[in-house]
């Protein structure tokens, strides 16, 4: 599955998408739902809260392993997705659908100058080596 | 340093095999996903690759003596040639070196199968505590013809006044190992292996039958009926595929962990290692401490009362419990020491090191991250034999 060209990554393996709103949606790539293998539980951040770039804000946990979710940029949390709540698997099913946490983005520049999908493809590229 | 393979690792990879470094070696993860493998070997069955284990074979006249003392188990339970036993191996202060299962081949021969990550360290242990047994107790290795006469050859080819080990001690890293678990197990093995039916029908748990160069054990680490075989690493792809064209399901290292913690068997450097006793690893129906032998490591048991306990833990708030993670109870803290996801129980648990005073039932907080999370001490295993305990 190659990674869609509408979106924008995190070199920490999150996908963002603008939606028509303004808002931005993110969840985890297809590269890093293949590392962590079947997902059982996803722990999303309180709506409201307002986030850092980069800072912890969510947690998916495999059988494996547990692995942190970053923001990808500075705004406030204005959803989650509660099915994930039941059904975490979707993630690891359908990686660009299962999005985890809607956020209202501080500023738009930020969530432009993130990576394309070429450029998040050569950052899973030096890690597989 | 390059990962060590088994001779099915071709085999792994045309199989669409996640492959991870696991101790040192190249082993498959999952074929895809860890949770059906899991569900597989309760419902149906599957196998699994554990090459990376060693195979060790002692013999010689004083072998049954020398592991009376080496094993804090008694191998005088073990009579009827091919008949197991489950052992821990002991430090003199109680740790535990190893955990491994001994087989009883004939009066001079035990074959012994250790971790793949203690191996070398088990091996060197088991003939340096040869060599101190024979000087203590020379009576119990009164050479036997055969050993006498390998000894003084080895000495005219060498030169060397070496000291003549009082038991043949060898691994053999070229015995492939395939875990064959679950309720189909039995039918699975007969359809792809012609004869195999006969010879292996009778077979009681926990006990082998040598055929030809295969040796076939009911034994496993799942907590399903099933066989661990041992096979030539030149045969073992051609029984593996032999397997596979049966319906048997390839099954990663990640489904035998979740399999082994749902039915309560250590991990040996997870649940017990070198710094705690096996009476508080839940090991005590192991320790045989009731004859009058003597092992290593029974003095310091018999001086050190167990103050902790292996317990179960089911988690009551969403969330996975991992090792490591600390629990505190009304009697003080302890710690998980192996936690995941059970797929059979659709819930996440653990076995914890806790204080022996926590008692069945009581309601426990766990740390995880930032949270303290309920948790409930239980009976573990958690799951065997397709069905939920708890």
């Amino acid at each position: 599955m190659s990674n869609p060209n509408n979106l924008k990554y995190t070199a920490s393996h999150e996908w963002i998408k603008t939606e028509a709103d303004g808002t931005i949606s993110i969840g985890i790539t297809q590269h890093a739902q293949e590392l962590l293998g079947d997902m059982v539980f996803v722990e999303t951040p309180a709506v409201g809260r307002k986030l850092k770039a980069k800072e912890e804000c969510a947690v998916v946990e495999s059988v494996k392993a547990a692995a942190d979710v970053y923001a990808p940029v500075s705004g406030e949390v204005v959803a989650v997705n509660g099915a994930l709540d039941s059904a975490p698997e979707a993630i690891n099913t359908d990686p660009y659908a299962a999005w985890m946490f809607r956020m209202k983005p501080d500023n738009a520049a930020d969530v432009a100058a993130l990576m394309d999908a070429a450029a998040y493809q050569a950052v899973v590229d030096s890690e597989a080596h | 340093m390059a990962l060590k393979e088994t001779p099915l690792n071709a085999a792994h990879r045309a199989l669409g095999a996640k492959m991870v470094d696991f101790g040192g070696w190249d082993m498959p993860v999952n074929y895809g996903s860890q949770i059906d493998e899991h569900h597989q070997v309760r419902r149906d069955c599957g196998m699994f690759d554990v090459s990376h284990m060693r195979v060790v074979d002692i013999k010689g006249k004083g072998v049954r003596d020398f592991l009376r003392y080496l094993l804090a188990n008694n191998v005088d339970k073990l009579t009827a040639p091919g008949k197991a036993l489950y052992s821990c191996m002991l430090l003199e202060n109680g740790g535990v070196i190893d955990d491994l299962i001994a087989y009883f081949m004939e009066e001079q021969w035990f074959r012994i199968v250790v971790n793949a990550g203690t191996a070398d360290k088990d091996i060197a242990w088991m003939k340096q505590q040869a060599t101190e047994h024979a000087k203590a107790h020379p009576e119990s290795y009164a050479a036997s013809e055969s050993g006498a006469e390998s000894a003084v050859s080895a000495e005219a080819q060498t030169g060397a006044p070496e000291e003549k080990p009082p038991l043949d001690i060898a691994d053999h890293p070229e015995l492939s190992i395939i875990a064959i678990q679950g309720p189909n197990a039995k039918a699975k093995l007969w359809a792809a292996m012609p004869g195999s039916q006969k010879l292996t029908e009778g077979l009681a748990p926990f006990s082998a039958v040598v055929v030809g160069s295969m040796f076939i054990a009911r034994t496993g680490y799942t907590g399903e009926d099933g066989f661990e075989v041992m096979i030539p690493a030149n045969a073992a792809p051609y029984f593996w595929d032999s397997l596979v064209a049966k319906g048997v399901k390839p099954c990663g290292l990640g489904a035998r962990d979740t399999l082994r913690l749902e039915a309560g068997m250590n991990l040996y450097g997870q649940d017990m290692d070198e710094s705690v006793s096996p009476l508080e690893s839940g090991l005590a129906w192991t320790v045989d401490l009731k004859s009058e032998r003597d092992f290593i490591g029974k003095a310091a048991l018999l001086a050190n009362p167990p103050a902790r306990k292996l317990a179960g833990l089911v988690l009551l708030d969403r969330g996975v419990l991992r090792g490591h993670q600390q629990v505190n109870t009304a009697c003080g803290a302890g710690e998980i020491t192996s936690g995941s996801f059970s797929p059979t129980l659709n819930q996440s648990i653990a076995l914890a090191r806790l204080p022996k005073e926590v008692q069945i039932g009581e309601q426990v907080q766990v740390a995880i991250r930032d949270k303290m999370l309920s948790a409930k001490v239980v009976k573990y295993p958690f799951a065997r034999n397709g069905k939920s305990l708890v």
